[in-house]
Formats: C-alpha cells, sequence, structure tokens
C-alpha cells in the first residue's frame, strides 16, 4: 500500500476514535454546569451528588478526548506536510487560536473544577465547569472553521504555488462554518442528552437512587428533545448548502447519475459505481427538489454531468466519491436522527405524564439507544470527509497530492498499527471504566462521611 | 522587530512555558515508580501535580499550532522529518494523559501498577526525545532544496542528540524533585529533597558536556560569538545556584534557580538558531529562516492582535490556578487521583 493510502486510513481511524468522545464532551460539560448552577441557587444538596456523578464520567470520557487530540493536531505536519505547506497559511491559524482560547481554557478550569470542591466558593465552582463546557465548545468552533475551508475554500488566493489568507473575516463567515457548527455542536448535546437519559434509566429501571436518576432524566429529556429537533432543523439547511457548494457530494448521497428537475429521492439504490448507473432503484419523484429548495422543482446535479463539468475544470481525472459509502453512510445517520427524535419524544411524554420508568419496555431498552448518536456522529463525519474527496481542499487541492513525501510505507504502516492496537486497549480501559462509574450507585451520606474524615 | 521575529519569539516562550511547567510534571512523572513505595503515597505524588499537568501541556498543543500558523514550512518539516520520535512523543503522552485520570479509579493493584508505568514510560520518553529533537534542529538534520527532510530515523539519534536528550531528562528530574519536595511534607518532603541531592550532580556534569559539546557541533561561535552574553552563562550558574539550595533543602530557591535554568538554556537554543527555525545539514542556503518558512504578513498580523489580546488572559487564570493550589499535599486530604 502506498503512503498515501495508509495516512488516509490513519487518519480516518484517529479522527473517527477521536470523535467518538468529543461529542459528548460538549454536552455533558454544559449538563453537568447546568446541575452543579441549580445546585447553587437551590441549595438542594441532590443537585451537587447529580454534578458529581455526572463530573465523573464526563472526566473519564474527557481524558480520552484530549489525548487523541494532540495526535490530531500533529498529523497534519506528520503524514500531510505538502497540505500543511499550501494552506498553512489559513488553516494553521483557527488551530492556533483554538489551542490558546479553547484548550488552555478547558484544561485549566478541569483541574479547578476537579480539586477545587473544598478550596473554591460554591459559586466559583459551579463558574469553573461553565467555563469548561465555554472551552470545548470554542474548541468546536475554531476546529470546523477549519474544516469548513477543507470544505468550501473562502478569504484567500493562489499565491506562489500557495493559498495566501486575504480575508480573516470571510474564513470566520464561511456560510458553510454556521451549519457545520450549529449541527456538530447540537449532535454533541443530543449524544449528552442520550447517555444521561440512558444511564438514568438503568437505574430509574432498577429503583436505585430514584431521586437524583429522574431529576437526571428530566433534564436529559428536555435537553435532548430541544438538541435532536435543532439538530434536524439545522441538518436540513446544511443539506440545501451542500447542493450549493458541493453538488458531487450531494449527487452521491442520492446515487444521483443524472441532473434531473425535478429531482427524485432514493429510497433504496443498488448502484454500478463502475459505470454509474442504477442496478436497482426505488426513487420519489419531487422529493429531492423539494428538500433541496423547499419547492417542487428546482435542479439537482447528477454524478455523470459533475464529472464531465470537473473535468472541464479541473483538467482529466476521477472526481466521484465513494457512492456507496456516501448512500449509506447519509441514510444510517439521518435514520438515527429520526429514531432518537421520536425516542426523545417518548421519554418527554413519560416526563410530562410523570409516569415511572420502572418495569417499563421503555425503561428497559431506552439504555442501549445510548449507541445511536455515536452511530450518527461517526457516520456523519465519514461522510463529510470522505464525500469530499478526491479533494482535500475543495476544488483547490487533491488528497493526492497533501501528504508528506519523505515517508515510507512502512514508517506509516507502523505508526498505524500501533496507533490502532493503543487505541484499541484505551478504549477497552475508558469503556470498563465508564460502565463502572455509570452503574455504580452514589450512596447517600458516603460523600458527608468522606468530607468529615477530611475534613480535620 | 518585524512579525517574523515577534513570532519567533512568541513560540521561543511557548516552548519555555511548556518546558519550565511539564517539565516538573515529567518529572514528578519519572520518579512516581522511585518514591512513592505505598499506594497512598503515589496518589500524594500525582495529586501534586494533578490540577496542573493538562493545562502544561497546552502550551505544546499552542506551540504546536503557533509553529502551523507562524510558520507553516517549520511545521511541515519538522513534523514530517521527525515523524517517529514525535509518534513515539504522542504515544507517551497519549498514554499518561489517560493514565492520569484511569489509575486510581479502580482498587485492582495490577490495574494501578499498570497505569503507573505508563505515567513513568509516557513522562520520561517525551523528556528525553525533547531534548533529542531540539539538539538536532540546532546542530542541523539534511534537508534539501524543497525543504523536505531527507534524513532516516537513526540519523536523528546520533550522539551529540543524545547527550542532548540526556540533559533534559535529568535536569527535568531535578525540576521534579524539587517541585515535589516544595508540594509534599513530612517524610514524601525529605525523599523527594534526598532525590534532587542525587540527581543534581549527573544532572550538572551531563549539561556541561552538552555545552561544550555545542561548541563542537554547532555553529554557536558564529551566532553568539566567544562570550555568549548573559543568558547562557547564567544557565550554567543558576544550575549552580540550584545545587546549593538543593543541598541546603531550601526547595523554594531551588526550585526558582531550576525553573532559571530551564528558562535560559531554551533560550539559548533559540538564540543559537535565530534567524534560523531548521538549519540543514547539507548547504547552509536549504536551512528553514523565520522568512522563508513564515505565513503571509497578513496572517502574522491577524495572529498578532489575537495573541496580543488573548495571551495575557491565558497567563492570568493559569496563573490563578497555581494560586489557589498553592498548598502543600498531604495524605489526609481528599484526593481526587
Amino acid at each position: 500500500m502506498s503512503v498515501l493510502t495508509l495516512s488516509q486510513w490513519q487518519f480516518a481511524i484517529t479522527s473517527v476514535y477521536h470523535f467518538f468522545f468529543v461529542p459528548l464532551t460538549l454536552g455533558l460539560s454544559v449538563l453537568t454546569a447546568i446541575m452543579e448552577t441549580i445546585y447553587v441557587r437551590s441549595g438542594q444538596e441532590v443537585y451537587k451528588r447529580m454534578a458529581k456523578f455526572w463530573g465523573t464520567l464526563f472526566v473519564i470520557n474527557f481524558a480520552m478526548g484530549v489525548v487523541t487530540g494532540i495526535v490530531q493536531e500533529f498529523q497534519f505536519g506528520m503524514n500531510w506536510s505538502e497540505y500543511s505547506r499550501f494552506v498553512g497559511d489559513i488553516f494553521g491559524a483557527p488551530l492556533a487560536i483554538e489551542a490558546l482560547l479553547a484548550f488552555f481554557l478547558e484544561s485549566t478550569f478541569l483541574g479547578l473544577w476537579l480539586f477545587g470542591w473544598n478550596k473554591l466558593s460554591k459559586g466559583l465552582h459551579a463558574f469553573t465547569m461553565w467555563m469548561v463546557a465555554l472551552g470545548s465548545n470554542i474548541s468546536a468552533l475554531w476546529i470546523l472553521i477549519a474544516n469548513s475551508f477543507m470544505q468550501h475554500p473562502v478569504g484567500y488566493t493562489l499565491e506562489g504555488g500557495r493559498a495566501v489568507m486575504t480575508n480573516f473575516g470571510a474564513l470566520l463567515t464561511n456560510p458553510y462554518v454556521w451549519t457545520q457548527f450549529p449541527h456538530t455542536v447540537l449532535s454533541g448535546f443530543t449524544t449528552a442528552a442520550f447517555f444521561v437519559a440512558g444511564i438514568s434509566a438503568y437505574h430509574l429501571f432498577r429503583k436505585n437512587e430514584e431521586d437524583l436518576f429522574r431529576r437526571s432524566f428530566n433534564l436529559a429529556a428536555v435537553f435532548g428533545m430541544i438538541s435532536i429537533f435543532l439538530v434536524i432543523l439545522v441538518g436540513h439547511s446544511q443539506a440545501q448548502r451542500m447542493v450549493q457548494v458541493q453538488p458531487m457530494k450531494m449527487a452521491a448521497v442520492e446515487a444521483l447519475w443524472e441532473t434531473e428537475n425535478p429531482a427524485s429521492f432514493s429510497l433504496f439504490t443498488i448502484g454500478d459505481e463502475k459505470n454509474l448507473k442504477d442496478r436497482f432503484a426505488l426513487r420519489i419523484p419531487y422529493l429531492l427538489s423539494i428538500l433541496a429548495y423547499n419547492q417542487p422543482t428546482g435542479e439537482v446535479k447528477g454524478i455523470r454531468n459533475l464529472q464531465a463539468e470537473y473535468e472541464q475544470l479541473y483538467g482529466p481525472g476521477y472526481y466521484v466519491p465513494s457512492v456507496f459509502t456516501a448512500y449509506w453512510t447519509f441514510r444510517i445517520m439521518v435514520g438515527s436522527g429520526f429514531l432518537m427524535f421520536a425516542l426523545m419524544a417518548v421519554a418527554l411524554w413519560f416526563v410530562l405524564k410523570n409516569k415511572p420508568l420502572a418495569g417499563t419496555r421503555f425503561g428497559k431498552w431506552l439504555p442501549f439507544a445510548i449507541a445511536l448518536p455515536y452511530l450518527a456522529n461517526s457516520t456523519g463525519w465519514i461522510l463529510t470527509e470522505m464525500g469530499r474527496q478526491p479533494w482535500v481542499v475543495y476544488g483547490v487541492m487533491k488528497t493526492e497530492q497533501a501528504f508528506s513525501p519523505n515517508l515510507t510505507p512502512g514508517m506509516v504502516l507502523t505508526t498505524l498499527i500501533l496507533f490502532t492496537i493503543v487505541y484499541g486497549v484505551l478504549m477497552a480501559a475508558d469503556i470498563y471504566l465508564l460502565a463502572k462509574y455509570a452503574r455504580k450507585v452514589p450512596a447517600e451520606g458516603e460523600e458527608q462521611a468522606l468530607q468529615e474524615a477530611y475534613a480535620e | 522587530m518585524d512579525l517574523n521575529t515577534v513570532w519567533f519569539i512568541l513560540i521561543a516562550v511557548l516552548y519555555l512555558g511548556f518546558f519550565v511547567l511539564e517539565g516538573f510534571d515529567f518529572g514528578v512523572g519519572i520518579l512516581l515508580p522511585f518514591l512513592g513505595k505505598t499506594d497512598q503515597e503515589r496518589r500524594v505524588i500525582i495529586n501534586t501535580i494533578g490540577p496542573h499537568w493538562d493545562g502544561n501541556e497546552v502550551w505544546l498543543i499552542t506551540a504546536g499550532g503557533a509553529t502551523f500558523a507562524a510558520f507553516p514550512h517549520w511545521y511541515a518539516t519538522l513534523f514530517s522529518g521527525f515523524y517517529l520520535p514525535l509518534f513515539l512523543i504522542l504515544l507517551a503522552l497519549i498514554l499518561r494523559g489517560v493514565a492520569f485520570e484511569f489509575r486510581s479509579k479502580d482498587e485492582n493493584p495490577k490495574w494501578r501498577t499498570f497505569w503507573d508505568w505508563a505515567i513513568f514510560g509516557g513522562s520520561l520518553v517525551p523528556a528525553l526525545l525533547f531534548g533529542v529533537a531540539f539538539t538536532n534542529i540546532m546542530a542541523g538534520v539534511p534537508i534539501d532544496a524543497n525543504m523536505t527532510y531527507v534524513g532516516g530515523f537513526w540519523n536523528l539519534l546520533n550522539p551529540y542528540a543524545l547527550i542532548g536528550g540526556l540533559t533534559s531528562l535529568l535536569g527535568f528530574i531535578l525540576h521534579g524533585a524539587v517541585f515535589l519536595s516544595l508540594k509534599t511534607d513530612g517524610e514524601m518532603m525529605t525523599r523527594a529533597q534526598d532525590a534532587a541531592r542525587k540527581v543534581w550532580l549527573p544532572a550538572t556534569l551531563v549539561l556541561v558536556v552538552f555545552i561544550i559539546a555545542t561548541y563542537f557541533f554547532t555553529d554557536v561561535l558564529q551566532q553568539l560569538g566567544i562570550n555568549p552574553g548573559p543568558i547562557p552563562i547564567g544557565a550554567f550558574f543558576t544550575m549552580l545556584a540550584a545545587g546549593y539550595f538543593v543541598y541546603t533543602r531550601r526547595s523554594g530557591w531551588a526550585f526558582f534557580m531550576t525553573t532559571l535554568t530551564i528558562l535560559f538554556a531554551t533560550a539559548t537554543i533559540f538564540m543559537i538558531l535565530y534567524p534560523r527555525v531548521m538549519v540543514s545539514s547539507l548547504d547552509p542556503a536549504y536551512s528553514l529562516t523565520i522568512y522563508n518558512a513564515a505565513s503571509s504578513p497578513y496572517t502574522l498580523r491577524v495572529m498578532s492582535i489575537i495573541a496580543l489580546i488573548f495571551v495575557p488572559i491565558v497567563l492570568a487564570y493559569q496563573a490563578w490556578s497555581y494560586w489557589v493550589f498553592r498548598k502543600r499535599i498531604t495524605a489526609k486530604q481528599e484526593l481526587h487521583y
């Protein structure tokens, strides 16, 4: 295998792995901060115990997100040096800003939160968790500003074989950012809501600590309902943006070979990717145009036409991403999204009707639904990144021009294997600890006794 | 002063901060298996750096990001050229970071021992390899006309670079031992002071060898002259002063001195480099400088404004966090890690 292919695999594996931990961080930091704020304002001890219980799970997850994040930052230079040279002027800036504005904030204040329970005033202590939440979400903003440049480059010119920044403001107001960022962050909130709701349901089903987990469940249901509703709403406008700026990705998502107007939506397609045509297809007429333009007519370009168009524009080459991957990752993502919407609606119904979860089938199965947001998050990123191929910067630089020329396949293969092994071991340890602490019933009074013992 | 120089200094400052701060937590991590006899003692040791190690590491991440933004060619050449050592550093930092969080969350002694050694190895490897890397950057590595590193992995492990690695390793252990003696009390404090006494002499000897070797393997004479000025000389004399305070068990002053040694030594490396960022051993013309490796003036200007606003804020809250946790750690208090 070539350095290019191996580097692509390495990037894909380390990125999907990294993003396994990030969404929960984004949302659970906010939920923990809300719980602790309620504790500070109401003085109810149960909310403090909630903040500690969920905070412990947050920290176990956070550690994995942080350490795998360093790999993400360094790997651009290590495996993609030509890319780094080409776009460093633009792409490096948001990364540096991310570190300066976000990483310092979240790591310093997480240290204060963890070790500051008896050293800071109650209000100040709750404030530190808000800073952690702010830091995590600012971090998402800047990395997505960087990623959006790869998806839809703006604010640059080409000079001496390099992309040069001409307008920093354009980078920040890149329309792509302002659908991608809310979609990603709200997905993170949804992930945390399912995490909290699922684990709470597990305990409520077993009648452990009903007060604590009922309140957690209620909070998660409300938070989750709002989040998943907005994820779908924003996701819709993101898809409409995609039709405009990345028509090839949309065509691949829909396995739409020929340009159509009005365009039909694929319900189920088995495609022949070699010859760019259907083997079998079930399509709903008009629906794709409606989704793309909010009206029954409107042209959506097909893969064949785009391929011809791109050959004219960029010279000979193959400009079609993996249709199979784009088609199915999109459907898994959207399908999970709607399933999550339905489940959260039921959860909210339980809350509003004040019905106990104990003994219900819903309460029994809800913990398994924690997998859904993870499935949606991972497939969402695979679609975003693989649907962009063969471009590393859409329309500007191809992935095959981006890798480090001085590496040998042996070097990359070595690191790829070792990363995979170490990541695998850590994943096992992490899931073990999460499961252990999620199942652990926070006994009432234990905390109190502990603090008295240490107070002397 | 042009913005290229400003950014060279800023990146130097980020590495100064990283080596001074993460330097002591690397040292503490390396000493962990040797100074902590019981599980409770080990927890005390880890908790001395508990609130800080993560924030300390961000200095490195920010240095990496700043290099990418201000000098993309430096970032690209360095990170792809030093591919395998960097990979080892990453692996070490991953295991170490997770280990801090994981080790005390399970009672099983095997589990804890495993993560304790992960902390040890995860601290040792970067402490050694950062010295190796910076020594190589300074001495020069094969970089061709396309700014691409054309040497192999073993090229980086030459004797001079290994002396540099040993210098940083022993220096960080000393720094960590002194920090530990500042943050603990009772028997642990004495043990940490004893460790500092043991490490000081070898650390100083290696530093002296490194200084002499630097005159042979780099163009320090051309860059700084026969009298290099107060900063490099300061590195040597603060190391001697650190020894005096280590032997008289005045840990506060000793820590101040090891901090200064690391500051001066790191600053010296950047002084020898300037205005280059990586020296080519093939042809001086191929060296990367703060001009041929830099971003556009526009990017540098934007980044300068952002740094001007946010660096003071970051420094303020990091300082505050050290103030909040200024007290010594005792076995009696609630230990998070």
